[in-house]
């Protein structure tokens, strides 16, 4: 049986241990690191409008919720990651085959087939869910309240909310882009403090578990990043 | 427009594993050689350095080492009256580019396909008579038999360093390999790799039923290794990054560890990065190639590259679309049924179920690409096709290959997809589960092949190849047949909850998840030239100096994963160049 699962009690743990008087200075360093990010209301997006930062902050926040065990997509700072994603490469479908004829409407077996790249889906995305949600719910998506936020991202993942074939997309990017945010290396904006690491238990970019493999006990350490810094 | 570069003895395209052996094997001939290479320079250093490799989201989500669509891609559709759509993001399978190729972000599974699966057609026929092949599954025979293989089969697994146990030394059956596997001459160069939690808790429980568990064989070292050309492996650190990353550690085999820092050094062996082949080039009488013109990057313009000998050594769906474009063969029409290029592009038939264990913790990132325990029980050799009612087999594994969190935290049935329960699931169960994967063959279809597609274009304005391919009632009856075996199985490993996942009738291909990057065929091996676009020398039937290397070359797919096939069909074609061709050279056959 586990007996020191860092991922749920690794400040106890490590609190008893002169390794977790020298990792207590290093996790300070970290926290110091991330205590300089701006709060997230005061950041300043590069590619969402305020309005769209609402949205995101909104429903990220409803996808991965601060409530309960473990961090929330804000606590996350996922809207971050998000907004960065979509300033980037992927926002602009750098990689993508993006030449015509488009048939958004073809089986969606046969994979995306919108003109419209990923930053696109989302700005037209927010505003289209968001007519739906103040046709049905009574008010924009960021202004409802969380019962019924969750009632339209349920609608929106089954797609009831009437978004145009360019924008089928919209709902699988959001939550993928979320859970990218909520898991990937902190040097992309998400993550914040590896906690979602430490939640879970994935000790990140240790690289070398050669003395772990096939034990059945609990993984000691905790996470660092790819920076070099620990949780 | 085009630039005329001097004559080269051989021109090899692609240059990952078949390109690699070629230009060693060819270069010790004193040849004058060119590798073009259509994707950037690739070296350990710095490509593949620690830390900066592990990195989930650039590589294992974003497909930093995958090919770019927008650079080239495919269209697909299911069937001959589906308009084909743009393969626009890369999903079901990831091709690679760059010096390596797929050879530096796989996994490191390397097998030997069965004696029988290199004369499926004659087996089946032979001993369950012709009508158990149903209307419409144009399975071949390869036009090559085990026996003779077997000595390129142990060049590539003793050149790459894989590790394992045999299960059969010349006929004779060992303790703790796979009994059903075919003869070896020698045992692995390597011992079998650590086993995670869940494949030591699978192999107990299979012993415990009756079944043969092994060691999966892996490209993955697990000590220090010299190979034939004096390259250098290290055994691997289960550093949980494996498909889809490079190695940091020298313990992936790859062109890189293996082959091509000593070919670097073959003072007539040469390569251009950046470099896409555009066309092979054919005299005018079209019985040979003359060369091939490629798209150099650097000086933004076209090449005519002549060489006496063409080696073609792209991605198998590369290689196929190269001879669409260029005229080699006659394009297969799945209507008339004739001509061979394009003929029988076959998948891999896969399914899995996962089981949930709240009090086991398997440490899901302390993993390597390649190990896991198997069993081969249910192989192609064991089953009744005619009792079945299909034709096929599978090999059967546990074993962990990741714990990266993006790429999928495994969630028992019913755990909504977002929100505070999926949280509190994916707190609960990271970790805490594992699963048993059938990997199973794919038969090959009148009407599951390859063509040019004629709409769409790449930035070359050469049209797109088209793939026609979906899911049929045999491959489905043959899933269906291992989730009755492996579902037993899992129950008597009593976990807290299981489920399964495996195509099921009516089953349509879907180009969006993550399937498997085994597809094969298209430019299919053979005995005539007819029913094959190659000969059992991969020696292309119309055009004696064109050799088409790698898993287009399979009639259909096996059961188990292609690189070792792969590589052993490339030293067997290298072989019959270096010693029959080269002396005289003409069509092999």
């Amino acid at each position: 049986m586990p007996q020191f699962p860092f991922h749920r009690t690794r400040r106890s743990f490590l609190a008893g241990t002169a390794a977790g008087a020298a990792l207590s200075v290093l996790a300070f360093q970290a926290r110091a690191q991330a205590a300089k990010e701006v709060p997230l209301a005061e950041y300043t997006p590069e590619y969402l409008s305020p309005a769209e930062y609402a949205f995101v902050m909104a429903a990220t926040a409803r996808l991965i919720p601060s409530e309960g065990d473990g961090p929330g997509a804000l606590d996350a700072r996922v809207p971050v990651f998000i907004d960065r994603q979509l300033a980037g490469d992927f926002g602009i479908a750098a990689d993508l085959y993006m030449e015509g004829p488009f048939n958004p409407e073809a089986d969606p077996n046969l994979g995306t087939q919108t003109a419209l790249p990923p930053a696109e889906i989302y700005r037209q995305g927010i505003p289209a869910f968001d007519i739906w949600c103040a046709d049905t719910q009574g008010g924009l998506f960021a202004d409802l309240d969380t019962d019924a936020q969750d009632i339209a991202l349920t609608a929106l993942s089954n797609g009831e909310v009437g978004l145009s074939a360019d924008l089928r997309e919209f709902w699988s990017l959001l939550l993928q882009n979320t859970k990218e945010g909520y898991f990937c290396d902190p040097q992309y904006g998400g993550n914040a403090g590896m906690e979602s690491w430490v939640y879970i238990g994935f000790p990140g970019a240790r690289g070398n578990f050669d003395d772990w493999v096939g034990r059945q006990e609990v993984y000691p350490l905790g996470p660092v990043n790819i920076a070099g810094e620990r949780a | 427009m085009a630039r005329t570069d001097p004559k080269k003895d051989v021109v090899i395209i692609g240059l990952g594993w078949t390109g690699s052996i070629l230009g060693m094997e060819l270069a010790q001939e004193g040849l004058e050689i060119l590798a073009l290479e259509r994707g950037p320079d690739r070296e350990t250093v710095p490509d593949f350095e620690y830390p900066k490799v592990i990195d989930e989201l650039k590589y294992g989500i974003r497909l930093g080492f995958m090919q770019k669509p927008k650079k080239s891609t495919l269209t697909i559709r299911r069937t001959l009256d589906e308009v084909a759509q743009p393969y626009r993001r890369l999903g079901s399978f990831l091709p690679g580019d760059g010096v390596g190729g797929a050879g530096i972000h796989w996994n490191g599974q390397t097998w030997r396909p069965l004696e029988i699966e290199l004369r499926l057609k004659s087996y089946v026929e032979e001993t369950f008579g012709a009508a158990t092949i149903p209307d419409g599954m144009t399975i071949q025979d390869w036009g090559v038999n085990y026996d003779e293989m077997e000595p390129y089969f142990d060049r590539f697994e003793y050149m790459a360093g894989i590790a394992g146990k045999a299960g059969n030394i010349k006929g004779e059956i060992q303790a703790g390999g796979n009994p059903f596997e075919a003869p070896r001459s020698r045992d692995f160069p390597m011992p079998p790799m650590k086993q995670g939690v869940d494949a030591q808790m699978f192999a107990k429980t299979a012993s415990a039923l009756g079944l043969h568990p092994f060691p999966r064989p892996s490209a993955n070292a697990t000590q220090s290794y010299v190979n034939e050309y004096g390259m250098q492996l290290g055994p691997c650190n289960y550093c949980g990054f494996c498909e889809r990353y490079g190695c940091a550690n020298y313990s992936k085999s790859s062109p890189q560890t293996c082959i091509l820092d000593a070919l670097k050094r073959m003072p007539n062996f040469s390569y251009k990065v950046n470099s896409e082949v555009l066309k092979i080039e054919l005299a005018e009488d079209g019985k040979t190639a003359t060369g091939v013109t490629y798209f150099d990057e650097a000086a933004q313009e076209e090449v005519f590259q002549p060489a006496d000998l063409v080696i073609v050594a792209a991605y198998s769906l590369h290689n196929v679309h190269l001879m669409l474009l260029s005229g080699i063969g006659e394009p297969w029409d799945p209507v008339q049924q004739t001509g061979t290029t394009g003929k029988n592009y076959s998948y891999q038939m896969n399914g899995a179920t996962s089981l949930f264990f709240k009090d086991v913790e398997f440490n899901p990132f302390a993993a390597a690409g390649s190990n896991g325990i198997s069993i081969d029980d249910y192989a192609i050799s064991q089953i009744d096709f005619a009792k079945e009612g299909f034709i096929g087999g599978s090999y059967i594994t546990a074993g962990i290959s990741n714990g990266q969190p993006i790429r999928g935290i495994s969630l028992p049935e019913g755990t909504p997809s977002w929100g505070a329960s999926w949280k509190q699931g994916i707190g609960d169960w990271y970790g805490h589960a594992m699963s048993i994967g059938s990997h199973g063959s794919n038969m090959a279809y009148r009407d599951c092949y390859l063509d040019l597609d004629p709409t769409y274009t790449d930035p070359h304005g050469r049209s797109l190849m088209r793939m026609t391919f979906n899911w049929k009632d045999n491959d489905i009856r043959m899933t269906q047949f291992m989730r009755s075996k492996i579902e037993p199985i899992a129950e008597a490993m009593q976990p807290d909850s299981w489920q399964s996942s495996y195509k099921a009738e009516g089953a349509q291909y879907d180009v969006r998840p993550y399937q498997t990057t085994h597809n094969v065929g298209g430019a299919i091996m053979g005995t005539d030239p007819k029913t094959s676009s190659l000969n059992r020398y991969l020696q292309a039937w119309g055009q004696h100096n064109v050799f088409v290397m790698g898993a287009s070359a399979f009639p259909q797919n096996i059961q188990y994963n292609p690189t070792g096939m792969v590589g052993a069909l490339a030293y067997w074609a290298a072989d019959a160049i270096r010693n029959d061709y080269l002396p005289n050279p003409r069509p092999l056959v």
